[in-house]
């Protein structure tokens, strides 16, 4: 009972959040106010059994990405930007096109089946602790993805910086 | 799964709608964010890790995909002195 309720509260917030995010005149209230969301999806990871994944939510999304969202609006000089409309002019067609995807998905969740559960069971999680289990799957049947995941943010932050640095003599 | 996929529709809708090019960029972490409950509600009911190890890694490449959008955003405002995705209609500088 407590479960659901929890659940309930964090995702009537989710969406309610979701929803001022993308409205929001102003785009500093909007990071702010993402901020709240993804502390929001923090806890639900925690309702879900997946502790490191909402503290690794924590410390990269509303630590990491947003001082970097929040840095660029600042940098970025949006003063205008509150005067004018916040929607483009097709706005009715990009709201049809998320509708329509909505309920074409609503629908088909209805053939969805669970598979067969897997050996991670919550009393075997609990009895290694979640960081470990992961861990570990991940150092070993997973080494080469994660190896690929570094090198993609080696390049994401060396493309960041050629991008963004001023040009020395143009 | 319903709370995921309306979370994923919202970030659609503001990806395809709004004029600032930062708000765009924060609709598509939106999406990201909404696959990623759909992964973990999944990976625990299944009661396999495999999903959040996914969920991990998204989250590495959402880092790294907020950092380029971003970079992208601070040379095109260097160059037009604008964020709105009406003004932007060439690719030359």
């Amino acid at each position: 009972m407590t479960v659901q309720l929890f659940f309930a509260y964090f995702a009537f917030a989710i969406v309610l959040l979701s929803v001022i995010v993308i409205t929001r005149r102003n785009p500093v209230h909007s990071v702010l106010w993402m901020l709240l969301l993804f502390f929001h999806i923090a806890g639900l990871y925690l309702l879900l059994n997946a502790e490191f994944l909402a503290v690794v939510q924590i410390i990269v999304y509303a630590g990491g990405i947003m001082v970097l969202f929040l840095f660029v609006v600042l940098l970025v000089n949006l003063r205008d930007e509150v005067s004018v409309g916040r929607f483009i002019g097709a706005s009715p067609t990009g709201f049809t096109f998320a509708v329509a995807l909505f309920v074409l998905v609503f629908m088909s969740l209805r053939a969805f089946v669970l598979a067969p559960p897997g050996k991670y069971t919550i009393e075997l999680i609990q009895q290694e602790t979640h960081t470990k289990a992961l861990g570990k799957l991940l150092y070993t049947e997973y080494l080469f993805p994660f190896e690929i995941a570094g090198l993609i943010l080696t390049v994401a932050i060396v493309g960041a910086l050629v991008l963004a640095k001023r040009r020395l003599k143009s | 799964m319903l709370l995921s996929l309306a979370v994923f529709a919202i970030g659609v809708f503001g990806f395809l709608t709004r004029r600032n090019i930062i708000l765009v960029l924060m609709s598509l972490e939106l999406m990201l964010n909404a696959v990623n409950i759909n992964l973990v509600a999944i990976s625990h009911y299944m009661q396999d890790l495999r999903g959040q190890i996914l969920a991990l890694f998204i989250i590495a490449v959402a880092a790294a995909e907020a950092a380029i959008g971003l970079a992208i955003v601070i040379a095109l405002f260097r160059n037009k002195a604008t964020a709105s995705v009406d003004e932007i209609k060439e690719m030359h500088g």
